[in-house]
């Protein structure tokens, strides 16, 4: 007795099927967006620095040496996650790190800073959110790495453990360093 | 008697806290256009909400972007490329057509054009005629006319 081949059929769409879900399953984060803005200037600003009203921070304050711009804010849990790698980094690595203090309170936010301990050479008010708009930041924390000229580099979406920084963040840094005019 | 008086007063206040943000417009051509482009715009934080539909903060500010622009005259496409340039393709629910959307607005119509041609040659294939030799349209005689009752039990 043959066996009908048509009734293969099912069982051929189901492993199909099954091919595509397996292809779905390995993908990256869905929430992750490819940056538009990877290997493009940082955006023009003129905002406040966070511990002093009186001083006005624009992009000229970032330029001159490969650099980190960390997008932060006191609402955000996953930025009390990276906070201790953060001061690792800034302790031990030799990079600066800018913050940018998004969607916040500026009293709140010193007041976080003070608590924690403050891994930024400065932070800039960006209570309106434009700076992080014109950043393509859509929430916190984000991770931006720039060269010396100011072009953003990299760019990392979630918390900064010691495991992205060694593996993403880090190989990114050394090499804008080897290759300054990459 | 207080309870009930309480209890009318929670369900009156209850549309108060549906309302978020509302907009000033100077005139409803420009409403108009706010609301095409908050539906048009879809919300980065929610992967399937637009900016209409959604009360993430990045939403909020978007929305207040976006308000901002028209009332500095700006047209629908500046908006649009406003966004697009910060946010690329994902925020745009009608995607631009780029190398990396090709095949997701012509593969469709490549698609069609692939079934249309397949018809066309199975319609216009000529029916294969089979030649049998006599011995054969003997034995197709002898099937044809044999009785199916006997042929089960056989």
């Amino acid at each position: 007795m043959s066996l009908n081949k048509s009734l293969l059929i099912p069982l051929m769409v189901f492993m199909v099927l099954c091919g595509f879900l397996a292809l779905g399953f390995s993908l990256k984060d869905p929430h992750l967006l490819p940056s538009a803005l990877i290997d493009k200037p940082f955006p023009e600003f003129e905002l406040h620095d966070l511990h002093d009203a009186g001083l006005k921070r624009t992009r000229e304050d970032l330029l001159g040496q490969v650099s980190l711009v960390n997008v932060w804010g006191t609402w955000c849990p996953n930025c009390v996650v990276e906070h201790p790698e953060l001061m690792r980094i800034s302790r031990e690595e030799d990079i600066p790190i800018f913050g940018v203090n998004y969607n916040d309170v500026t009293a709140k936010a010193i007041r976080w800073l003070e608590r924690r301990e403050d891994p930024y050479q400065f932070s800039i008010v960006d209570d309106a959110g434009t700076l992080a708009i014109d950043l393509g930041v859509y929430g916190a924390p984000e991770t931006f790495v720039l060269d010396s000229g100011g072009v953003i580099r990299f760019r990392y979406v979630g918390p900064v453990t010691n495991t992205v920084w060694e593996s993403e963040i880090y190989p990114v840094v050394s090499y804008l360093r080897e290759n300054p005019d990459a | 008697m207080p309870r009930m008086l309480l209890l009318a007063l929670c369900l009156v206040a209850l549309p108060a806290l549906a309302t978020i943000d509302a907009y000033p417009f100077p005139n409803e051509e420009l409403e108009r256009r706010y609301d095409n482009l908050i539906a048009e715009l879809r919300c980065p934080q929610c992967l399937n909400t637009n900016l209409a539909g959604s009360d993430a903060m990045i939403a909020q500010d978007l929305r207040r972007e976006v308000h901002r622009m028209l009332l500095d005259g700006k047209a629908d496409d500046e908006i649009l490329d406003f966004m697009h340039e910060r946010y690329g393709d994902f925020i745009l629910y009608e995607p631009r057509v780029s190398a990396g959307t090709f095949l997701l607005w012509f593969g469709p119509v490549f698609l069609g054009l692939l079934a249309a041609f397949l018809w066309w040659r199975i319609a216009t294939q000529e029916p294969r005629s089979v030649e049998i030799s006599g011995d054969e349209q003997a034995r197709l005689a002898d099937l044809l006319q044999a009785d199916p009752k006997q042929e089960d039990h056989s």
